[in-house]
């Protein structure tokens, strides 16, 4: 039976040049759906403020919080400035130690952040490896991987980051300070890297059997070149609103090791930290010292996660 | 269908093999298994005699059998920090765990549900979007923040809920339960709001998404062609659809909720088995952390394995083709 | 003018984007007898299946009826509230999609699914509706119906399946079927039956059939007249057996020029150069003209009208040799 006359397909999959991904990306939906977006415009605000404050607190922050000498036992437990007994020096108030509580925060987001964005570094350059080589190999390599993922899958991360950090304490039991920074590094890690696996090599996969693929294999290029080349660029764009995710998802759950006693060192406090430490005063009245770093610790959280969310929905071709 | 039920359970078999073998590593290498045994104060000679009661000069895949047996019968040793046998004190603790799990996870389902499927139906709307922020809230306000909040406003603010502890229990052979006094109910409430709304933001999200994609089918596209009424596409056809992979999904949460239970019940004291596992993590309690894994994942396996057989049950493609997706 | 079943007139669908408006049908007009079966014919985004989708007012959003009427029984439906449509849904026009395999819900029995439809439309109990479903998937050809009614859709092979959504379709006796390329995911050995078993079904109940597709041999075995449709834009129309043998638009021309015939020898077959335009782009004057080999400055400016040429109705200025002729 006769059919009418189809359109040919564009060929979309040479990989850009700069000058021209910028320019395409300046007149493309995603940043257009961002000028468009007050809430995403907002929660990039909101993050690049936090991570300003995190990056740069040794400038930003009113006081160091770290140097013993600065503290004054006098202004210890003060509340924030505007209520009755605070003082404008310490704008949020003090802790039992007299420790400016603006200036906890910054540096505690600092170690927040850093634990959160080398975790999921790790987890994004295992993830990411793992899938690619499951999704080009196949076979039993593939089998085998997915096998692992799936067990992980199936534990919680809490529940695995917990267990490495367990282990890590018993086989060190008198680590150094970095030293137990990166064996929690590598237990948030551990949590999140299934996920890029698992994208990664769907993607792979699909691009394996694109006609392109194959005509490099017959010409002769290495398995590795293609996959860096070829396939990652377009794998890109489901790892980034994943990581974006992550990110928010990592520094939770340091915050959450952290608050169990069993995160960052206590000589280099994160939010966590410095949530667990101002637990103790809640029933005292004193609820500043728990609630601060608890609000800087959401709004971190939901900033990030409010972009991750908005990049995905920009980047789902359907819902456009 | 026999030959499903068997596969997955030989993956199972295989899981807690794999698991119990991880136990087994930390109990060789990473703790003393002797002390674990003995505790602290024994004696060189008891422990030599031990040594060789226990076959530790035997080879290693023996001692692992020895492992594995010892294990299916819940027995684990004693508790590094407390010096009583691991099996007797997971046991006190697994009722208050489980109910507290059990109860924040209905909690998540009621709410959960019926808060997605609004989002869905009113997608677009200022309140659908609204609840929509809400949940990206849930999600970025950690357990144990959500914990803290709740004890600051209707523990010490308020003054109307407890803030720590089971309450009043009864108890029935070794099982205790809080659910059945008005004390208990009342320490229980908090935790299992702590602990239900991450799950319930996440079932909320997943119901939402579930039942957008069901309602873009051509086979709902064909049933509003028909005629259908809105009641009968989205509660008769498109619920159906959405509510099968939402609630295979959330029974295998539970798992994760048990988990989770960890962070509430540091928070609120409550004497459960995460509350152990953490002291046990804090400690280097090898043999309390070693129970602990291998009873989760065992529980893990088999709501896994109950979730599976659930699918077959209700997606009738499964059942009689024998295929599995 | 004959009273006709379903006119449609002037239709334009447009697609707010954030480019600016796209106007994805442009003046559609033509009608339907009672009984009648009209074969809507054209390339893929010519617009086909959007007019089967503005007929029974499922159109996707954000697409909308920017202008226009469509007008069932001498009643205009494109303005009716959401509920009062769904009232004519499946009653009075009935419709079939073209996959058979995601049409049907995976969850419910075929049993289940028609009996809904059929006591959503007609008063009529379980035991009732249950036995008229027997009798529609009988009429559907489906073997022992009376067994299978309570089979799930999985259980069906595709032709079957493709017989149990007409079944669905005919359950409210509708006048009128949208038909939107309901053989183009089957089997070839299979398409036959099913555009048989539409032909004959539809003229045991009288329902008059809107057959869209992109398959020109469907046509001249089904359709009473066939519609070309180009670039959101009607260029033909008129009966099956003139627009095939005695095409009036170039377009039409082309189309069948294109199809290979056993009975002549060809060396070549006929190809239009270019491409459909997109909707973004598409040029002033006739769409076509581009492409056409006989195209006149006339073609590039003006849009032309349906004009009668012949034996049938081209949108063509070829055939408008004087202003006021009548379509």
């Amino acid at each position: 039976m006769m059919q009418a006359h189809e359109e040919p397909e564009p060929m979309n999959d040479k990989p850009a040049s700069a000058p021209n991904a910028l320019r395409r990306f300046l007149d493309g939906d995603v940043w257009h759906s961002f000028c468009n977006s007050p809430v995403a415009m907002l929660a990039a605000l909101i993050a690049f403020v936090c991570i300003f404050c995190a990056l740069f607190a040794d400038l930003v922050a009113p006081h160091n919080p770290f140097d013993l000498a600065s503290l004054e036992l006098m202004d210890s437990r003060l509340p924030p400035s505007w209520m009755e007994g605070g003082s404008r020096n310490y704008l949020l108030g003090t802790d039992d130690q007299g420790r400016d509580l603006l200036s906890a925060l910054m540096y505690g987001a600092r170690i927040s952040l850093f634990v959160g964005l080398a975790s999921v570094l790790l987890s994004m350059l295992i993830g990411v490896s793992l899938g690619l080589l499951a999704g080009f190999v196949g076979g039993k390599v593939d089998a085998f991987i997915m096998r692992i993922c799936d067990v992980m899958l199936s534990f919680p991360s809490i529940l695995v980051a917990l267990l490495i950090d367990g282990v890590g304490r018993a086989i060190f039991p008198n680590a150094h300070d970095s030293l137990a920074f990166m064996v929690l590094i590598l237990a948030i890690s551990l949590t999140g890297w299934v996920q890029y696996a698992r994208t990664v090599r769907g993607s792979t996969m699909v691009e394996r059997n694109k006609e392109y693929v194959q005509a490099a294999r017959v010409i002769g290029v290495s398995k590795g070149r293609i996959m860096a080349r070829h396939v990652l660029p377009n794998v890109l764009g489901p790892v980034l609103v994943l990581a974006t995710i992550q990110v928010a998802a990592a520094i939770i759950t340091e915050a959450t090791l952290s608050f169990l006693g069993v995160g960052v060192p206590p000589t280099s406090p994160s939010l966590g930290t410095l949530i667990r430490v101002g637990n103790d005063f809640l029933f005292s009245g004193e609820w500043w010292i728990t609630i601060w770093p608890g609000t800087m610790l959401v709004l971190i959280a939901l900033s990030v996660n409010l972009l991750g969310d908005w990049l995905r929905d920009a980047l789902n071709p359907r819902l456009r | 269908m026999l030959v499903f039920i068997i596969r997955r359970l030989a993956q199972a078999v295989i899981v807690m093999l794999t698991v119990a073998f991880v136990s087994f590593l930390l109990f060789q290498y990473v703790g003393d298994p002797v002390t674990s045994l003995l505790g602290q104060d024994a004696t060189q000679e008891q422990r030599v005699a031990l040594r060789h009661d226990l076959g530790l000069d035997a080879p290693v895949p023996v001692q692992f059998g020895r492992f594995i047996g010892n294990a299916v019968q819940g027995e684990f040793g004693l508790s590094l920090r407390q010096g009583r046998k691991v099996s007797s004190l997971i046991v006190e603790r697994l009722p208050a765990t489980l109910e507290l799990s059990l109860v924040a996870g209905l909690i998540a389902l009621l709410v959960g549900i019926p808060l997605g499927v609004y989002a869905a139906l009113r997608r677009g709307r200022a309140s659908s979007q609204l609840l929509m922020m809400f949940s990206l809230l849930g999600v970025s306000l950690p357990t144990f923040l959500i914990g803290i909040l709740l004890i600051l406003v209707f523990a010490v603010w308020l003054k109307w809920l407890p803030s720590f502890g089971r309450g009043d229990v009864l108890a029935f052979g070794s099982w205790t339960t809080g659910l059945l006094t008005l004390d208990g109910l009342r320490h229980v409430l908090l935790p299992a709001i702590t602990l239900s709304v991450f799950q319930l933001t996440l079932i909320m999200r997943l119901v939402r998404s579930e039942m957008l994609e069901v309602l873009r089918t051509d086979y709902i596209r064909f049933a509003r062609a028909r005629g259908l009424s809105d009641q009968a596409v989205y509660f008769g056809h498109a619920l159906k659809n959405t509510l099968v992979p939402v609630i295979t999904i959330t029974g295998l949460q539970l798992g994760s909720l048990i988990a989770f239970a960890i962070i509430t019940e540091t928070v609120f004291q409550w004497p459960g088995m995460g509350l152990l596992f953490i002291q046990a993590v804090q400690f280097a309690d090898i043999p309390v952390m070693a129970a602990y894994l291998c009873l989760i994942s065992f529980i893990f396996v088999t709501i896994n394995l109950a979730v599976d057989l659930l699918y077959f049950a209700v997606d009738p493609r499964l059942r009689i083709e024998g295929k599995v997706q | 003018m004959t009273t006709s079943l379903l006119e449609v007139r002037n239709l334009r669908v447009e697609f707010p984007t954030r480019h600016g408006n796209l106007l994805a049908l442009d003046d559609i007009s033509f009608e339907i007898a009672p009984g009648e079966i009209l074969g809507v014919v054209g390339e893929s985004g010519a617009g086909k299946s959007l007019t089967g989708a503005a007929i029974i007012g499922l159109l996707d959003p954000p697409g909308r009826i920017a202008a226009g009427e469509i007008l069932l029984e001498g009643r205009r439906i494109d303005n009716l509230p959401y509920e009062q449509m769904r009232l004519i849904r499946g009653r009075q026009i009935g419709a079939i999609f073209q996959d058979p395999l995601t049409s049907l819900n995976p969850l419910y029995t075929v049993g289940r699914q028609l009996i809904e439809t059929i006591t959503t439309h007609l008063p009529l109990n379980q035991t009732q509706a249950r036995k008229r479903a027997i009798e529609l998937l009988e009429q559907t050809g489906i073997p022992a119906a009376a067994a299978r009614i309570d089979q799930f859709p999985h259980q069906f092979s595709g032709g079957m399946r493709q017989r149990v959504v007409i079944a669905l379709a005919l359950a409210g006796n509708p006048k009128l079927i949208v038909a939107d390329e309901p053989t183009t995911a089957l089997d070839v050995s299979i398409q036959a039956q099913i555009i048989a078993l539409l032909k004959s079904i539809c003229k045991e109940q009288g329902a008059a059939v809107m057959l869209i597709t992109h398959d020109m041999g469907v046509i001249a075995e089904t359709c009473d007249r066939v519609a070309v449709l180009y670039a959101g834009r009607v260029a033909e129309i008129g009966p099956v057996h003139s627009v095939i043998h005695r095409p009036a638009h170039p377009y039409t021309v082309g189309l069948m020029g294109a199809i290979p015939a056993l009975d002549q020898e060809v060396e070549r077959l006929l190809q239009i150069d270019g491409a459909m335009p997109r909707l973004n782009s598409i040029p002033s004057g006739c769409a076509f003209n581009p492409r056409c080999s006989q195209a006149f400055d006339r073609c590039r400016s003006e849009r032309p009208e349906l004009t009668s040429a012949g034996g049938t109705t081209a949108a063509c200025w070829l055939h408008a040799n004087q202003p006021g002729q009548e379509p």
